[in-house]
Formats: structure tokens, sequence, C-alpha cells
């Protein structure tokens, strides 16, 4: 009988980061994951930001671990060759009231400990920043803001996680935890799951927003997910230099506010809009959130244009009131919830899983190091950000990077390949981890290609192949029949 | 440097008109640049008839007409055809930079004719709301999946918009068994040919909604169901009522914009609206021996003129190379 010294229940970013981390110890562990494929859950649709940790009330936990994990995700990004753009943010004051209200978000910063912080004013913004509106009187300047691929950054700690001996297991859905009460069986838990039955000693609760549910079955009630809805929209990358640094206006109690930002792929992206909601699988975007959108990133840029909106998404911030839940439960023993990790869930990961440890620690769980631990990774190779000198020698190498799948963004059928190899079963995971089909037409030129390439990859047929899991295949059927 | 007379991006019916017309015109090195492994361009998923009809006097389906042009292109020693070849890069002095399975070449051209065709716009661009769900495809991606690839993207469709690739598809579906349950537009009249409002709409008994948008798109994985609107008066007018529509498919069929990135990217300013180069005679550009023809230029009705305008560009690149006309 295989017995896990841990169960990670969920493959976001939170559950993949805990589960790199654990990596490093000679430890059994296995993370569960309900959808086709990580990071489909919240960790796919989100700013992308690495918040710097301003915006936060200096006592909360999400400010500590929000600063603390912007600065571990840099050495993180090197280690595992993920690309961190470090271009600083700006919140913008327009009015001397409004100034006011900077110098308090400077003074909270300097309590977290945000490295670098300054006030700017209009003469440095007009010259630093020409697209903003010049009604801005001031600015907080944050430099250590930056941008990543949030579901690349998913993908990357998770093969780094495998690589160094955690089972990953996608399309594995926890459908019940049951304790073990056979004082001679050494495991605290059965987990039921769609893909049969683990032991464990210890479970890490780190479901996004389903983390009530997995509480709930084990009697915790006291944690209840509130979807906060947030819809952004894309621009196309011919804006990239719309603007140098992120923008954001004045917080407000609910959110950061509707943001001028830029992927790290180089789309200009407006958004997001913070409703509250109840359904947890909707995440449809509506006409209001784009009027709002629209209004307020021209707020801050007059000359963004409705007319270069190349697309659009909606995600879900999974609150549990007003701060992170990261708790062990010392009734059931063996138990942690990792819950309401709302924003800033992203750039706080590596803290959240270096706090985990540490708890897991003060409870009796004392892993040994492994004297190999594999901490770096090769990084993924993709034909968009490197010269035509390295495509060159690329092609000399392998002659399908010469072979171009997606005209958009210039993916070739030798990165489609490598996206399979590295786990990609989806439409959605190849566009996730390639960017095929994320450009402006959208998939209407690669889709025939791609259905291709996954049929001989993973010898599937054209009618069972997905967007992103079961229910969404992408045609009907096959002509005739 | 590896330096051509003229190089022409794009193998479809304008790139082979052009670059017919520019050996007759007396250019004798001339190499054509196609990304897909054919010549053709579009009209190799057009398997209706309706094409030559002003060109050749005939009916012919899609591929005869580029097989015309084909056979005449291979018979010419002139002329030097790069399949899979794909253009990622072009400066103002018209470098070419273009990939190949095994291969990345730069060439300069002295004369240079674009004739990359146009793309279809997307759901994203007229912004309409609800889920992206698996189920929605541009028209011609559509038309690919069945005709070139067998597949049947859907069974019950809802089609937006009114242009002809939508038309056509709206009977290529029916023919296949599928069921098209209504055609929205939002203006007071099709956007299509007429031949084809009759010939795949009316005769098909079709419902088709003027004055009506899709609202919002609903399903979780796939598409469900549509709720259109009803504009008083047509675009930009005020809702008068909802309905919603169950479907498996949404078909979008809303417009073609020119393919222009690369030509962008060398520095042709673009109209903002069209896409298409700002110009005052067909074919030209602000840079002086680049020219560009054919749904590149601007999105054409039918065949028939691209290829006549397109013998234009193949001519003026003659005289830019300062060739003298012989005939
Ligand atoms: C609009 C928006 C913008 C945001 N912007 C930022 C930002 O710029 N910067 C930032 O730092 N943060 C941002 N956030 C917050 C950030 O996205 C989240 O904090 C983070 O992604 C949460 O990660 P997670 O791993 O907890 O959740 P998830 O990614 O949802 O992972 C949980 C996983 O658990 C799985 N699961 C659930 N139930 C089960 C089950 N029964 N069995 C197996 N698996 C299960 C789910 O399928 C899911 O994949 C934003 C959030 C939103 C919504
Ligand atoms: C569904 C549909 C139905 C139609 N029905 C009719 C009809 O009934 N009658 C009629 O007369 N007309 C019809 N048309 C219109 C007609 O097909 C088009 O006007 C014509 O094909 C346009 O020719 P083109 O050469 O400009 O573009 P295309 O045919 O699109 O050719 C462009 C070529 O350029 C290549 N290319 C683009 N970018 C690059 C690059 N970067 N590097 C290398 N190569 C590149 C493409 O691969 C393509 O081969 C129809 C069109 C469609 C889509």
């Amino acid at each position: 009988m295989k017995i896990h010294d841990v169960v990670i229940i969920g493959g976001g970013i939170i559950g993949t980061s805990i589960a790199r981390e654990m990596s490093r110890y000679r430890i059994k562990i296995a993370l569960m994951e309900k959808e086709e494929e990580l990071a489909f859950g919240v960790s796919k649709s989100n700013s992308g930001i690495i918040h710097p940790g301003t915006q936060n009330d200096p006592s909360s936990l999400k400010g500590k671990l929000c600063v603390r994990g912007n600065a571990m995700v840099r050495e993180i990004s090197k280690e595992l060759g993920i690309d961190l753009k470090e271009v600083g943010e700006l919140i913008i004051a327009f009015s001397e009231e409004e100034k006011t209200r900077l110098l308090a978000l400077k003074k909270d910063a300097d309590i977290l400990g945000v490295p670098g912080t300054s006030i700017v004013d209009n003469v440095w913004l007009k010259k630093n920043e020409p697209n903003l509106n010049e009604a801005a009187v001031a600015a907080l300047y944050a430099p250590t803001a930056g941008i990543i691929s949030p579901y690349r950054y998913v993908y990357d700690l998770a093969e780094n996680a495998a690589c160094n001996g955690v089972e990953i297991n996608v399309d594995t859905e926890v459908l019940d935890i049951v304790r073990n009460s056979k004082k001679r069986d050494k495991y605290r838990f059965e987990i039921v799951t769609s893909k049969g039955t683990f032991r464990a000693n210890y479970i890490i609760n780190a479901a996004g927003l389903f983390a009530d549910e997995i509480a709930s079955m084990v009697g915790i009630e006291d944690i209840k997910i509130s979807p906060r809805k947030g819809e952004e929209f894309i621009l196309d990358k011919k804006k990239e230099h719309l603007t140098e640094h992120l923008l954001f206006p004045l917080p407000s109690k609910k959110s950061k506010g509707i943001l001028v930002t830029r992927t790290s792929d180089g789309n200009p992206m407006i958004g997001p809009t913070a409703v509250d909601i109840d359904d947890k699988y909707d995440i449809s975007t509506s006409d209001e959130g784009f009027e709002e959108v629209i209004r307020s990133a021209q707020r801050l840029m007059p000359s963004i244009n409705e007319g270069d909106i190349i697309s659009y998404f909606a995600g879900l911030r999974p609150a549990c009131g007003d701060d992170f839940i990261i708790r062990y439960e010392d009734d059931l023993p063996g138990f942690i919830n990792v819950a309401g990790i709302q924003s800033p869930g992203l750039t706080a990961a590596p803290a959240v899983a270096e706090m985990v440890l540490n708890i897991l620690k003060t409870k009796g769980f004392r892993p040994m190091r492994k004297l190999f631990f594999h901490k770096h990774r090769k990084r993924t190779i993709h034909l968009f950000d490197v010269t035509f000198k390295e495509t060159k020698r690329l092609i000399e190498k392998d002659s399908e990077y010469g072979d171009i799948v997606c005209r958009c963004e210039m993916v070739s059928a030798k990165e489609i390949r490598d996206a399979i190899k590295r786990g990609a079963s989806t439409m959605d995971g190849i566009k996730f981890r390639t960017r095929a089909q994320a450009g402006r037409c959208h998939g209407s030129f690669c889709t025939c290609r791609l259905l291709e390439i996954l049929k001989e990859e993973t010898k599937k047929s054209a009618t069972d192949i997905t967007k992103r899991g079961p229910g969404s295949e992408i045609v009907k059927g096959v002509k005739g029949e | 440097m590896n330096e051509r007379d003229l190089v022409i991006v794009g193998g479809g019916p304008a790139g082979m008109a052009a670059a017919i017309s520019a050996y007759e015109n007396g250019i004798r090195d001339i190499l054509v640049l196609e990304r897909d492994q054919f010549l053709g361009g579009i009209l190799n998923q057009c398997i209706h008839t309706g094409f030559g009809l002003e060109y050749f006097d005939e009916v012919l389906t899609g591929p005869e007409y580029a097989d015309r042009f084909e056979k005449k292109i291979r018979g010419i020693s002139g002329i030097e055809i790069r399949l899979r070849s794909f253009v990622v890069d072009l400066t103002e002095n018209k470098v070419i930079t273009y990939l190949m399975p095994g291969k990345i070449e730069t060439v300069k051209a002295r004369a240079l004719i674009m004739a990359t065709g146009c793309r279809e716009k997307t759901r994203e661009m007229v912004h309409i709301a609800g889920t992206r769900p698996a189920g929605i495809f541009s028209a011609g991606l559509a038309q690919k999946l069945i005709n070139i690839e067998g597949l049947l993207p859907g069974k019950e469709i809802v089609i937006v918009g009114s242009g002809d690739i939508g038309l056509i598809m709206a009977r290529r579906f029916i023919l296949e068994g599928a069921k098209v349950k209504a055609v929205i537009e939002v203006q007071n009249e099709s956007r299509g040919l007429l031949r084809n409002m009759i010939q795949c709409i009316e005769d098909f008994e079709v419902p088709i909604y003027f004055r009506h948008k899709v609202s919002k798109i609903i399903g979780r994985d796939r598409v469900e169901k549509v709720e259109i609107a009803e504009l008083d008066g047509g675009p930009g007018g005020k809702i008068i009522s909802k309905k919603v529509i169950e479907c498996d498919t949404v078909l979008m069929s809303v417009g073609l914009i020119p393919e222009n990135e690369l030509i962008e990217m060398a520095g042709v300013r673009l109209d903002k609206n069209t896409n298409s180069p700002i110009s005052d005679e067909t074919n030209k550009t602000s840079i002086p021996g680049l020219f560009v023809c054919g749904n590149a230029f601007k999105v054409y009705d039918i065949v028939d003129t691209v290829s006549k305008d397109s013998v234009e560009a193949g001519r003026m690149a003659a005289k830019h190379l300062g060739i003298k006309d012989e005939g």
C-alpha cells in the first residue's frame, strides 16, 4: 500500500509553489488537480503582476507575504528560466487630496518594507510616462513591480517539482477525505478521488475557489469562499509601448482599481473589475464590465481605444474575508488550509509555500533535505523572444523550428510538440504554454494545424480533442457520419 | 545579401496574377514566397462555384479558378516559387526575412509586391459579452474544417453577420446535415452578394434577423445558447427586445481585415479603420517600389477583380524597375 507523506490539493500557483518547495525534501508528495491541466483555475486568469506590496494593510498577512514573495520570485524565475520583467508601478493621484492619500500609502509600504518607493511629481510623470493623462499631479512609484506569465509560471514550477519526484495527477478530483481510524495503519487520511484512493499523513488544501468544499469534507465549516469577479481586456501587441510602467489609480476598499498594465508577452491589458458574485463557475464578461474598464482606463490614459482590444476574459478572486487564511488545524492533525488566496496570491505564492513548510515544521514534521535537489530547469524556447540569429541556430539544429504554425505570434511546430511533450493535452494548454491562438486572429489560422499535431502526438482522434477538457470538444463529428 | 528584382509575398490569386503580369511586362527575376504548401490562397477551401464569371466568362469553383493561374505560372521559368516560406520580417529597404522548415533566409527586393490576403474579424473585435467556451469559429475556419479537414464543427449553428463566407457556410452546414438556427445581422440588409442571399439563405429557409445583434454567448464548456437583442433602427440603436436561441456553435462572419502587419513593420502607413495602406492609387503605398495587391490592399467582393487589379501591380513593379513596356 502506497502512502504519501503529503498530498496537495490544487494545481494552481499555490499548490505548485508548495509542491516545488517541499520537493527539496526526502518525502513522497502527490498533487491532485481536478482539471485536465494545471493552472486552469484562478491562476490562469489574473493580471499577472508581481506586486511590490503597496496597497496593503501593514498588519495583514497578505501584505507581508506579498513583499516576501516579490523578493523570492526573482531567484525562482532565474532558477526556472521564467521571464520576469521588472517594470515598476505608479499609483496616480489626480488631486491634492489624492496626493495626501499617496503619502499614507507610502507610509504603509515603508512599514511593510517595500523597497525603493518614492513620490514623483507631474514633471517626472510627463517625462517618464508621456501618454498618461496630463491632469495627473503626482504618483507613488514602486520600482519592484514586475510582470510574469502566470500560467507558464505554474507549468515551470510543476515541471521542476516533478523532476524532483513530485507525483502530479491531473484530471483527478478529490471527492472526499476520510480520517483513518485504524490505529495500526500509519497514515492519517484517505483521499478519495476520481482516480482512486490515496493515503497520506499530511493534506494541504490549496483548492482556490473550492477550498471551502475541501475543508468541509473534514468538517471545517468556518471557511466560506466568495468569488469576486474581475474582467480584463487585452489590447493588440502593436500598442506594446503605450505605457512604461504599470499604472494604478488609488485603491478602493474592495480592490486595487482598474489598471493599465501589460502582460509579460507585451500586450497592454486593462482591468480588472471587482464584483461579488455567487456562482464559482461564472467567468462570463459583460457589457457593463467593458464600459467600466474602458472608461476607467481612459481616465489614466486617454489614448486607449476600444478598437485595439483583441481579447478579454474574467477571473474569480477566491476571497474569504479580507486576508489569506493559512492555518494548521490543531483539531485535525496533519491538515492545513491555504484558503482565501485572493490578490496578491500570485506574488505571495513562494512566501506562502515557505510559510506552510515552516508551520509544518513547528508541528512535528521533520523531513530530511535531499542531497541533490535539481533547482534549475532549462528555459523553454519561444521563437518570439529570441533574435533571428538565435532562430537560425535553432532551425539548423531542428528544422521544425522553421515550420511556423501560428502566424500572429510566430510559434513553430517544434514549440507545439515540445509543449505537448511537457504536458499540454488541450488547445488551451497549448495556448497558455506557447501563445499559439493567443494573437489577433484567435486561432482562425492555426486551429487545423494544432488539431493535426495534437492528434499525432497524443494518438487521439480529432473529435476527442478539447479546448480545456471533456465537454469542450472542438468539433462535433466527422463529415458524412 | 541575396538580391532579387521582384519578390512577391503570397501565392493566392493576387500574388499569382501579379507574378504572371510582372513577367509579361519584362521582369525576368521573380521570387514568389508562399507560406502554405500549395498555391491558391483562400481559394483552395472555396469548393463552391461562383468564380471566374468576369475574368474567364465561365463558372468555376475556387480551386479550378486558382488552377488556371497555377498552370500558367508553373510554365514560366523566370518565376521561382518557394512554398512553406513564411515571411516574418520586412524592413523599409525591402529586406525580407522568411522561415522555411530547416532554413531562415533573407533577401533584398528591388521591387516588392505584398499579396498577403486578409483575415477574418473575431468575436472579440465586435465585443460580444458572455463566456468563452468551445464552439466559436470564424466562418472561414469552419469552412476549412469541413472542406479540407473533413470535420463537422457543430450541429446547431447560429451565424453572426451576413458576410459572404457566413452565407455560403449556412448552406454548407445544411448540406452536411447540421441545422442553421439563425443568421443575425445588425444592419438593415445583408452585406453579402444577392446571389448568396438567394441561393444559401432563402432557398433553404434559414431564419435571418436583421437589426439584431448577439448580445451574449452562453455555455460553460461548449456553446449552449446565444442571447440576441433587437435594436431600434439598427446599429447603435436602443435594445427593444431580447431572445435566446439554443445552439452548439457560433460562426462569426462580421467582416475581413487586410493582413498588413508586415508592411506596417516596414513603416507603411495604414488606415486605422480598414487596415488598408493609405494611398491615392490602387496597389501603391508610401514606400516607393513597395506595392500591395488583392485582399491585402482592400477587401474585394469577387476574385475576378482581384486578378484584374493585381495585373496592374505587376506592371507597376516593372515600371518601378525601369523596364520598358515591350508590347
Ligand atoms: C482578475 C484577477 C486579477 C488578479 N491579479 C493578480 C495580480 O496581478 N497579482 C497577484 O499577485 N495576484 C493576482 N490575482 C490573484 C491570484 O490570481 C490568485 O491569488 C491565485 O491565482 C490563487 O491561486 P490558487 O493556486 O490558490 O488558486 P487556483 O489557481 O484556482 O488553484 C486551485 C486549484 O485547485 C483545483 N481544485 C479545486 N477543487 C479541487 C478538487 N476537489 N480536487 C482537485 N483539485 C481541485 C482547481 O481546479 C484549481 O486548479 C488576481 C486574481 C484575479 C481573479
Ligand atoms: C469563403 C469565401 C468565399 C468566397 N467566394 C467567392 C466567390 O464566390 N466568388 C468570388 O469571386 N470570390 C469569392 N471569394 C473571394 C476571393 O476568394 C478572394 O477575393 C481572393 O482569394 C483574394 O485573393 P488574395 O490573393 O488577395 O488573398 P488570398 O487568397 O488570401 O491569398 C493570400 C496568400 O498569401 C499568403 N501569405 C499571407 N501572409 C504570408 C506571409 N507572411 N508569408 C508568406 N505567405 C503569406 C497566404 O498563405 C495566401 O496563400 C471568397 C472568399 C472566401 C474566403
